[in-house]
């Protein structure tokens, strides 16, 4: 009987504290997180309504608070701490010395470079792109749908398996440089078929022996391409909004396609130029898996490593400090380009 | 200019094209507008006025039939060749230019043999803000102007390349009722000032009638009646005319005519020699109504709203196809508010009769 009381205590125990007292917390959990309104429920029954705008955001507060904010602060404090380690973190105290460090680094300035590089390159060259085809596809009636449904693919796809597609289009497999010059014994991708069809010379894009510039070309067209379909997603809608009247109204008064292209559908346009020049230019000093797309982790013959790559490698290779500091220099810089956008939008918007 | 329309036709097809049903927006419309005068073209929503200006500004290409300026053909010109200037119900203004840009916009547009200095571009644009009264608003944006102050940069953008036609859709549709009275007062200024041939569109018949020189009443693609504001007023050739015109809105019974005399209900109420006896709709203008104790026509006194100089005499009656009779007489004329029932005569010349079935007008005696 004894034995049977105890075995009932400890099972009803053990039920209660692995099913029950989980189960009430993970309950209470999730309807917090998921459902601000069990809390507003509770809080008019206690009638604690000054808090419950507050309440009713804690859900998200609290998040950003764990993964945005003390991840932020943690950086600031990486970043003055000279020697910072993951297991270290106190390093050999307060200065400036990873700053100094990173930025006589050659390494990092070579990231540096070719993150500004596919920037100024990428953004300018795929919004006017973006633009130039949205306007033509917003003056298209017939295959409108099944051409915007194309020009959107990119977007709902892996960038790493376009990368890869990229990376065979410009492929020369099997080439070997000897004395300057390629072997005989090699197979050319879709473009230097292309290029040799039209009787140019097949160019080595990408692999070991490859030119910096030859890389960045490739770069450049692989990150636009995939840039696109969001501009012209949205620049398309904008475009279907603009009334139609403006454009009868020119049309009245003889303008001149061009001139209504520059100072009716662009001006009208602004708001989404904007939008879409800030948001590319973050998205461009972000850049980084696109290049593991095309080269591999090895980031290819010319070491096209950007910002991001940086730090990732700083982060694996232990110099917790350095890499906040790299993180922090992208930041200022990201921070001072959308200033500068927000000024020139500023001036040039209509809203 | 003068306008010419001959048998003009707009069709638009069926949106599904198994169902059928195409829409003739405009049907058979042939019409001068003479050189210079006011046109307004009047009718309730989706009557084709809409379309008949576009199709005269060119924005849309007519089915079938004529459009001249003059002695010009112009009916498969494209609108930047016409010449036009035209005036959108919403304005239409570049939300991103200043009113002045706004005004030059059409000017820096002209080419070749046109083509203007900037001096003399700036020099035409002040010239027609100056005559619509906006020299002042020059460097402000569209959208910090009111509705009436939008409207006149519209009507400068239209005039300042001197159009041989300028058209306006619904041009005070979106201004409120004392701005309306304003604007239109403006309009009718500009229009004789430049003496350009112009037509607006419009569903209000006081706008119509306070402004044009002359108006088109058009139903369902058809044109009704075409004259002078006060002729169509006046002889209305149906009842769709008769009943569109005129506020308060003509009074309409049901009536017939027995031996030369007009019955409403069991009443003789009017002598309309000539007429053989028939089923007939009678339509009388509120004003048509004199007060007289011997009067033959009854009605049950609901209300009398004094307005000042008249007064309006709301009352019903069973054979009414209105709600209430709206009559209007003079202040002078005393009232028992008290009394049941009131009992008018009618003018007869304020009095239409019109076939009851076909809606068209029947004539008789001395109103023709």
């Amino acid at each position: 009987m004894v034995v049977l009381n105890a075995l009932k205590t400890f099972f009803v125990d053990w039920i209660w504290k692995t099913f029950c007292v989980k189960w009430i917390w993970q309950t209470f959990f999730v309807a917090w997180i998921y459902d601000g309104f069990f809390l507003g429920f509770i809080c008019k029954k206690l009638k604690f309504d000054k808090w419950k705008g507050w309440i009713y955001l804690s859900p998200a507060l609290v998040l950003l608070a764990i993964f945005t904010v003390w991840p932020i602060i943690n950086t600031l404090a990486l970043a003055f701490t000279n020697n910072a380690e993951l297991y270290n973190r106190q390093g050999t105290g307060f200065g400036i010395e990873n700053f100094t460090k990173v930025l006589e680094y050659q390494g990092f300035l070579d990231c540096l470079k070719n993150t500004l590089l596919l920037t100024v390159l990428t953004v300018p060259l795929s919004t006017i792109l973006a633009l130039l085809i949205a306007v033509c596809l917003n003056a298209i009636k017939p295959l409108q749908r099944f051409l915007q449904t194309i020009f959107f693919l990119p977007y709902v796809t892996n960038s790493l398996a376009i990368g890869m597609v990229f990376a065979a289009m410009f492929n020369v497999v099997g080439a070997r440089y000897e004395d300057g010059a390629l072997t005989s014994n090699f197979t050319l991708g879709i473009i230097n078929n292309v290029i040799t069809l039209f009787g140019g010379q097949p160019v080595n894009w990408i692999n070991s022996g490859s030119g910096y510039w030859e890389n960045i070309a490739v770069m450049t067209i692989y990150i636009v391409w995939n840039a696109l379909p969001f501009k012209i997603l949205i620049l398309l809608g904008g475009l279907q909004s603009v009334n139609k009247q403006y454009y009868e109204a020119a049309k009245i008064d003889s303008t001149p396609r061009w001139r209504v292209f520059t100072r009716i559908t662009v001006p009208l346009l602004s708001p989404m130029l904007a939008y879409v020049v800030i948001t590319g230019f973050i998205g461009g000093f972000k850049e980084y898996t696109s290049i593991v797309g095309i080269f591999g982790e090895d980031m290819g013959p010319n070491n096209l490593n950007t910002m991001v790559g940086y730090i990732y490698n700083s982060l694996n290779g232990d110099y917790t400090g350095r890499a906040s500091a790299a993180a922090l220099i992208l930041f200022l810089i990201i921070f001072a380009v959308t200033m500068v956008n927000l000024y020139v939008s500023k001036k040039k918007t209509h809203y | 200019m003068k306008v010419e329309l001959q048998n003009l036709t707009k069709i638009f097809p069926s949106r599904n094209k198994k169902a059928g049903g195409e829409v003739v927006a405009v049907n058979n419309f042939t019409f001068t507008i003479p050189d210079g005068k006011l046109v307004g073209l009047l009718g309730p929503s989706g009557c084709g006025k809409s379309t008949t200006l576009y199709m005269i500004s060119g924005l849309q290409q007519p089915s079938a039939g004529k459009i001249f300026f003059g002695e010009e053909d112009v009916t498969d010109l494209s609108p930047e060749n016409r010449g036009i200037g035209l005036v959108f119900q919403n304005y239409a203004l570049y939300p991103h230019m200043t009113v002045l840009q706004n005004i030059m916009f059409p000017l820096q547009n002209l080419r070749g043999a046109d083509k203007m200095t900037k001096a003399a571009m700036l020099e035409r644009a002040h010239q027609v803000a100056k005559l619509v009264q906006i020299d002042e608003l020059m460097d402000r944006k569209p959208s910090e102007l009111s509705g009436g102050q939008q409207q006149r940069v519209a009507i400068a953008r239209a005039l300042v390349k001197m159009p041989r036609v300028l058209l306006l859709d619904e041009p005070l549709s979106n201004l409120d009722a004392r701005l309306r009275l304003q604007t239109r007062e403006e309009i009718r200024r500009i229009q004789k000032e430049t003496g350009i041939t112009t037509v607006f569109v419009t569903h209000d018949q006081e706008e119509a009638m306070s402004i044009s020189d002359m108006i088109v009443v058009m139903k369902l693609g058809v044109v009704q009646q075409v004259g002078k504001p006060q002729k169509i007023y006046d002889d209305p050739t149906n009842l769709f005319v008769a009943k569109f015109l005129g506020t308060p809105p003509i009074n309409v019974f049901n009536g017939r005519v027995e031996g030369g005399k007009l019955y409403i209900g069991d009443a003789a109420v009017l002598d309309v020699p000539g007429v053989e006896d028939k089923e007939v709709t009678v339509a009388v203008r509120p004003e048509g109504f004199i007060l007289d104790d011997n009067g033959a026509l009854e009605c049950n006194l609901s209300n009398v709203e004094v307005m000042g100089r008249d007064v309006s005499i709301v009352s019903t009656h069973e054979q009414s196809q209105n709600p209430v009779i709206r009559s209007i007489i003079d202040a002078d004329n005393k009232i028992d508010l008290n009394a049941k029932s009131v009992k008018f005569s009618l003018k007869a010349h304020k009095t239409f009769l019109f076939d009851a079935k076909t809606e068209e007008r029947i004539r008789f005696g001395e109103a023709e």
